[in-house]
């Protein structure tokens, strides 16, 4: 691999690591689209930006776009305070205003300078390695490289000071005021790290795709994990693996960088929510499929000692007339019955079903409620 | 003989992975008032959903005068939990009574003349009728569930199901609502009501249902409203 | 010669005119249920979603016909929205993760295909960018015929399908009770957003089309609390912002159509939120101090007349 492919490598892990960083809460505080409309306002700060410093590669320009980032969350808010509007109409309606802005600006005005659109909103990780980060004539490496490097340090250490901070305003925003915690505070600092990290970010998979690194690693993590450290940690590594295989992807492929790594995340998820042992899809299909035999199961044995010793014997406890009333086919009925028999559960008195001891010590310790000795039914 | 119109046999119901409701038998007569009670979580709204064909069983059978719920819902009635619904929605307390007409009404057809005539009728019913051009945004919950009622109503069935319809309603509202419903009763018509509270169930039913998951008992509620039944449905499970 | 031209540059104002005002109208209708229905940014999310589909079709065909970038636009929609509904119904996940895992990597999907294809020889790929932007103004007659007929056979489908929309969209349980198949409603109503929004790509593309379909809804709730009325308004407003934007851009150099239509649109929506009688803002703050004032009025009087 040549230096600027393992440049390009690092600084996807490190945008990577660094959006399923703030990502994890962005999407338990359910704002993943809120994410979405700061990739894209964004550039709008960034036009602003270039028209006052008329320079593109000044640091103002992160600072402005990081700026609108917070603005764009502001305004939502005021948006959703007015009562009149929900809070996805209100990201709805401001983003695409503000964006729109932006393309009229640049249309009309930066006509002779070719800020190119795309490659703000598509990013294009290939040319990262062209940006130099140059000190006293030193090349010290792509400037991306650093950006990131400092972008993730910074996600990093505010995950770890506040980390008790951000769990509780999650969670519980009412008891974080009790406890004298502003929510406010953590709210907008959490909102203008989302948007520094956007703004970094927008070099590696431009702003549009920062969303796929934000909201799918830290979603695919809480899929599969209870705990929010866990959540967090997984998030990272799906993040980052993401990163490296959409990468390869991308060089082996000749195509974009920034949807190839978008295509991982998503491959990543699925291969998890199909897959994963617990709760992967496939695990509860055929969870479903035995439990439905094991509640017709159950059912049966409890239909059968429901109606034991009682004037409707005759009627309830005769299989065929079970096929009916529970509205079973043939084959599934003969299907559970023969599993009963086989467990040794039930009995055949003449012609009627009976439960046997064995099967009331089955339902005893497999129904979720006890079984009165006295029955329960019957007119 | 009671005339039984309602036939539960044998109903088993899962929501997602769990079972909520076992091998449940239940006939329901005709011209009765009957209350489900039970603690939260035992399957009384999943079982009357279920009654109403929106949740599919794992077994059993359920007969409206001996036929499926699909033949037969033109003659049933539902009245949903005040909280399924956005209030903030945009329409007044005279199209949502309406709507009790639509299943009459069918396919793209619009209201008529009667339908109108028929919904006024049924918003007077329940004492709305100041209200009805009222944005329901603006009523109170007592308000909103006497509209709900008069959906029902308006459909002129002869199974009603209500879903916790006194549930924060006001004193008023709730003897209001309790006096239409007898009224139902003595005209022969049957009104099934998931109920919260067990001290009003000797007061405004004559039947009750005690569940939780399994049916613990029912009948007239003087046979099976007693203490023991009570504290049987109400011991937690598991 | 003037006067050929004078003939040109109208022939293709109207053209774009036209097409606009009509989306207006569709994303206006269309969007009012999706708004109604608490599914705000599923616009966002088919419309991003519809890059892979359009590039697909490229990639079997060959040829930029819009019709069938239209119809891959809109398969790929209806599967994004399928797998949205199917992610947030089976799992934990929420809504909002899942509309944002479905647009960004079905769009990165898109971007793969998108420079796969810029590799083939011979592949001018203007036409697929044009969805990104929307190019309202290369909008041919060809072009708005499809979004006349597709704009009437909205409107026809829901005026005659107008009460059972309504269940579907305010107490779909008790709908289902009285026996209307919900399910296939649903399925109905979805797909004609995602046939409205794939249409509406072509004028403002892919980033602003949220807006047309949420903005109108949201203007229109603020003036009314009949739903028959909003509709209209919504459709009024979506067009009305149509009209305006093409004009505007037409008149004024260099400025592009979808973003100024985006501009009007939101602008209509401001005004509304804040001056909308009842509703609106300010119209609050000076009812407010109405009753301010009668309250103090109130008890100076009943000072004095102690």
């Amino acid at each position: 691999m040549t230096t600027a492919q393992v440049e390009i490598l690092v600084i996807g892990i490190l945008t990577a690591a660094s959006c399923a960083l703030v990502g994890s809460f962005l999407i338990l505080r359910k704002m993943a689209m809120m994410s979405d409309a700061i990739g894209h306002t964004i550039l709008l700060g960034i036009v602003i930006a270039f028209f006052i410093t008329q320079d593109l590669s000044s640091p103002l320009l992160i600072i402005g776009a990081a700026f609108t980032g917070v603005i764009t969350v502001f305004l939502v808010e005021m948006l959703q305070k007015t009562n009149l509007v929900s809070e996805d109409s209100s990201i709805g309606i401001i983003f695409p205003f503000l964006f729109s802005i932006g393309i009229i600006m640049i249309s009309m005005y930066a006509g002779s300078v070719h800020l190119d659109v795309d490659a703000v909103l598509l990013g294009e990780l290939a040319f990262a390695p062209f940006d130099r980060f140059i000190v006293n004539g030193v090349d010290l490496g792509a400037k991306s490289l650093y950006v990131m490097g400092v972008v993730f340090l910074i996600d990093l250490i505010y995950i770890i000071l506040f980390y008790k901070e951000l769990k509780i305003v999650t969670f519980d925003a009412s008891l974080a005021a009790v406890m004298g915690i502003s929510p406010v505070i953590i709210h907008y600092s959490l909102m203008s790290l989302v948007s520094i990290t956007a703004v970094g970010a927008f070099n590696a998979v431009g702003t549009i795709l920062v969303v796929a690194l934000i909201v799918v690693p830290p979603t695919t993590a809480y899929f599969l994990m209870e705990d929010l450290r866990s959540m967090i940690l997984w998030s990272v590594i799906f993040g980052i693996l993401s990163g490296i295989l959409g990468i390869f992807m991308a060089f082996y492929l000749d195509v974009s960088i920034a949807g190839s790594i978008s295509v991982m995340t998503g491959v990543i998820f699925a291969i998890v929510f199909i897959f994963s042992p617990k709760k992967g899809l496939l695990t509860i299909i055929q969870r479903r499929r035995n439990q439905k035999y094991e509640f017709a199961e159950l059912s049966l044995l409890i239909h059968l000692f429901n109606h034991e010793d009682t004037d409707r014997e005759e009627i309830e406890l005769n299989p065929q007339n079970i096929i009916e009333h529970f509205k079973w086919n043939k084959k599934f009925l003969k299907a559970v019955l023969e599993q009963l028999i086989k467990d040794g559960y039930v009995e055949f008195e003449k012609d009627l079903l009976k439960i046997n001891k064995k099967g009331m010590e089955y339902l005893k310790t497999n129904s979720i409620y006890n079984i009165n000795d006295n029955k329960t039914c019957c007119n | 003989m009671e005339d039984y119109i309602i036939k539960v046999e044998d109903l088993t119901v899962a929501y997602e992975k769990k079972p909520v409701l076992w091998d449940i038998d239940l006939e329901i007569p005709s011209g009765t008032l009957m209350a489900i009670v039970g603690p939260n979580g035992a399957g009384k709204s999943t079982l009357i959903k279920t009654m109403l064909n929106l949740i599919k069983p794992v077994a059993g059978r359920i007969s409206f005068w001996g036929n499926p719920y699909e033949k037969e819902l033109k003659r049933i009635a539902y009245v949903p939990q005040r909280g399924s619904v956005d209030w903030d929605f945009p329409t007044n307390v005279f199209d949502v009574v309406m709507m009790g007409r639509y299943g009459n009404l069918g396919w793209f057809k619009r209201p008529e003349k009667i339908d109108k005539e028929l919904t006024m009728e049924a918003i007077e019913k329940v004492g709305m009728t100041e209200f009805a051009k009222r944005q329901i945004s603006q009523l109170s919950g007592g308000q909103q569930q006497r509209v709900f009622l008069a959906r029902a109503l308006v459909q002129d069935a002869e199974i009603y199901f209500m879903d916790e319809p006194f549930q924060g309603v006001d004193a008023k509202t709730e003897e209001a609502i309790i006096g239409l419903l007898k009224d139902l009763r003595s005209n022969g018509k049957t009104v099934v009501v998931v109920h919260h509270d067990l001290q009003t169930v000797p007061k405004y039913f004559d039947w009750v249902t005690l569940l939780n998951m399994q049916i613990l008992g029912v009948g007239p509620v003087e046979d099976v409203f007693t203490d023991e039944n009570i504290r049987k449905t109400y011991i937690t499970r598991n | 010669m003037n006067f050929l031209y004078d003939i040109l540059l109208d022939h293709t104002l109207i053209t774009v005119g036209l097409g606009s005002a009509i989306f207006g109208i569709i994303s206006g209708v269309l969007g009012t249920y999706a708004v109604l229905r608490k599914q705000s940014l599923i616009g966002d999310a088919v419309s991003h979603a519809a890059l892979p589909g359009i590039c697909i079709i490229f990639l079997i065909t060959g040829t930029k016909e819009t019709s069938l970038f239209l119809i891959g636009a809109l398969i790929s929609g209806i599967i994004a929205s399928s797998v949205i509904m199917y992610i947030t119904n089976v799992s934990k996940i929420k809504y909002d993760s899942s509309l944002g895992m479905v647009l960004s990597v079905f769009f990165g999907l898109g971007l793969v295909l998108l420079t796969y294809i810029q590799k083939i020889p011979n592949a001018n790929q203007a036409g697929l960018e044009r969805f990104l932007f929307g190019q309202a103004s290369t909008l041919l007659k060809f072009d708005v015929k499809i979004m006349a007929i597709v704009g009437l056979l909205v409107v026809f489908i829901t005026s005659l399908l107008w009460k059972e929309f309504k269940l579907l969209c305010f107490n779909s349980e008790f709908g289902a009770s009285l026996g209307f198949p919900i399910k296939k409603l649903d399925f109905l109503l979805t797909g004609l957003l995602v046939v409205s929004i794939v249409m509406g790509l072509q004028t403002v593309g892919v980033i602003l089309m949220s807006s047309m379909i949420i903005a109108p809804a949201v203007a229109a709730r603020q003036w009314t609390d009949k739903l028959w009325l909003m509709m209209i308004l919504s459709a009024l407003f979506g067009s009305i912002s149509g009209i305006t934007g093409t004009l505007i851009s037409f008149f004024v150099p260099k400025m592009p159509t979808g973003p100024i239509i985006v501009v009007v649109m939101s602008a209509i929506t401001f005004i509304s939120i804040l001056f909308a009688p009842n509703r609106g803002t300010i119209w609050k703050i000076i009812r407010d101090r109405k009753n301010e004032e009668n309250i103090n009025n109130y008890v100076l009087l009943a000072e004095d007349r102690k």
